[in-house]
């Protein structure tokens, strides 16, 4: 899958309330991602998914993404969780690739209560 | 309860300076005119507050005094052999100059947070030169406005109604006078207003901007698609460029941030540059934060370069993917990260931010934020547009007064007062 981080609104707000906010961790905890790799890869909305790509790994939140249909794309707000998946190669550039990383997405069962990884 | 009229917004790269601030006994009560994102951060800076200077003691952060924070942290930077000095997204123009001055006296680096968002739009007008206007401009006049890799609904929500499809300008009012297209790999909520939307594969942006500059000069694509977009549809937007009287593409961190970075955006720039041929047409970059174009700025001004200068030889020097604070950090060449306007532990790549464990951190915050956490020297400074005035610089590259409008809490001065007592001792 291509792993896409971005801004969006929740994010903005929480960023405000406060990076340690419930507001901003459940807006940067939270991979949106087509329906129909839900149903494919039998990931339930709401459940959780672990995120890895060549530079780390990450459990965070499955929801339906509400901007579908994108195939084969997921969505992350930016934030300290989809940092652990972006790399620190800038090819010349000074600037890292936050966007279009390749990553793998598997189901993973979190016991109740636990706390996502990151 | 006093009103204060025309404040401007420091929270996004709109810089919207219509707001409307009632403030009761220096306490802000209410905004008017701003989005929710400029709201919330009106509304929200007593709550996360960051009251007290802080030092790592034994490993700890302990409360301090200003007096003691600040020579702890002049005694980190003279022990420093490579400071950067990085940030300056959230601050004013005259703290981003005080920076810099302190960079040039140490022999270190200095990058601003454009390294991480339009870095490489930086590197594409470099090589090419950028067609641009104001948003004033644009308001007035576009009868065809295109977003591309950007989602202002979210990011930037008050740019369409005030510089886009739905300001109502001199010469082209609303949006039934104004077409929309908006290019992007999911169909945002920027896009279901759009009157096109083009869904473009991810890090395909390059193919599908050459593919444009071919079809705007009249070349045949014997393809059926390009990037995921079938052929067709990339004719009919190239036909909408070419017949627009006054045509702006607006472009976000979809281009820089993915595949081609700076090629991304050089090839915009020659599409709008093909575009001049036939008609008038305008590129502006979608900038974040409120004064990261200032940061641009004050940095060219001051040693003629916008990001990414080390002063280690004793001259300013440039050399993105060399002298740009994440490739610094990645080596492990500094031993201090000097942070002021910017949270880079919650926005830098992870392992980026394991290496700052091992250099010493200063930071200047209103807020506590996970790089105050790791500060070995945090120190709270006033709100910038909201408790300290100073300039700011919109996206378009407009020059506007930031206002103080509130004290800031008893004993938190602004950046600039803070940054003037550590330079006047280090001199």
């Amino acid at each position: 899958m291509i792993l896409v981080s971005g801004r969006s609104l929740e994010q903005g707000l929480g960023k405000e309330a406060s990076k340690f906010s419930k507001r901003y961790i459940d807006a940067t905890t939270v991979c949106q991602i087509d329906p129909e790799d839900m149903r494919k890869l039998n990931i339930g909305d709401g459940g959780s998914v672990r995120i890895s790509s060549q530079y780390g790994s990450v459990v965070v939140k499955a929801v339906k993404s509400k901007y579908a249909p994108h195939p084969g794309v997921i969505f992350m707000a930016y934030g300290p969780w989809v940092n652990s998946l972006t790399g620190p190669e800038t090819h010349g550039t000074g600037m890292p690739s936050f966007k279009g990383l390749e990553v793998e997405v598997e189901p993973v069962e979190v016991a109740e209560g636990s706390q996502r990884e990151g | 309860m006093n009103v204060i009229r025309n404040v401007l917004c420091p929270f996004c790269g709109c810089c919207c300076d219509d707001l409307e601030v009632e403030v009761d006994s220096n306490r802000i009560v209410n905004v008017r005119n701003a989005c929710a994102l400029g709201r919330g951060k009106f509304l929200s800076i007593g709550e996360h507050r960051l009251l007290k200077p802080l030092v790592r003691v034994n490993g700890e952060l302990v409360e301090t005094d200003l007096d003691k924070a600040i020579e702890k942290a002049v005694e980190i930077v003279k022990d420093s052999s490579y400071p950067v000095f990085y940030g300056f997204g959230c601050t004013s123009c005259e703290a981003i100059k005080l920076c810099l001055e302190m960079a040039d006296l140490l022999g270190g680096l200095a990058d601003n947070i454009s390294v991480v968002c339009h870095g490489p739009t930086i590197l594409g007008l470099q090589d090419m030169g950028i067609p641009s206007a104001t948003l004033g401009q644009v308001r007035h006049r576009a009868d065809l406005i295109i977003y591309w890799g950007c989602n202002p609904v979210e990011a930037h929500p008050r740019h369409m109604l005030r510089y886009g499809p739905l300001s109502n300008g001199r010469f082209v009012a609303g949006r039934k006078n104004r077409r929309m297209v908006v290019v992007d790999v999911r169909r945002t909520s920027t896009a279901a207003m759009a009157d096109v939307f083009i869904q473009v594969k991810p890090n395909s942006d390059f193919e599908v901007l050459t593919a444009l500059r071919a079809l705007v000069n009249d070349l045949d694509l014997e393809v059926e698609e390009v990037g995921g977009v079938p052929v067709g549809k990339l004719e009919e937007l190239a036909d909408m460029m070419v017949n627009a009287k006054f045509g702006a593409l607006f472009f976000g961190l979809g281009l820089t941030m993915s595949y081609g970075k700076e090629h991304n955006v050089e090839s915009a720039i020659a599409l709008v540059r093909d575009l001049n041929k036939k008609t008038k047409f305008i590129m502006i970059p979608m900038r974040g934060h409120f004064n990261v174009t200032g940061a641009n700025e004050v940095f060219t001004w001051q040693t003629g370069y916008p990001f990414c200068v080390d002063f280690s030889m004793g001259y300013p020097r440039y050399n993105p993917g060399e002298t740009s604070a994440i490739d610094v950090m990645a080596r492990g060449d500094c031993d201090l990260l000097f942070v002021v306007g910017a949270d880079p532990c919650s926005h830098l790549p992870r392992q980026i931010v394991e290496k700052l464990k091992n250099v010493k951190l200063i930071v200047l915050d209103p807020a506590v934020t996970p790089t105050v956490k790791m500060a070995d020297v945090a120190i709270p400074v006033a709100y910038v547009g909201i408790e300290a005035g100073g300039t700011a610089y919109r996206m378009d590259g407009v020059p506007l007064r930031l206002k103080k409008i509130i004290d800031p809490p008893p004993g938190v001065l602004s950046d600039v007062d803070v940054l003037n007592q550590i330079l006047r001792r280090l001199k």
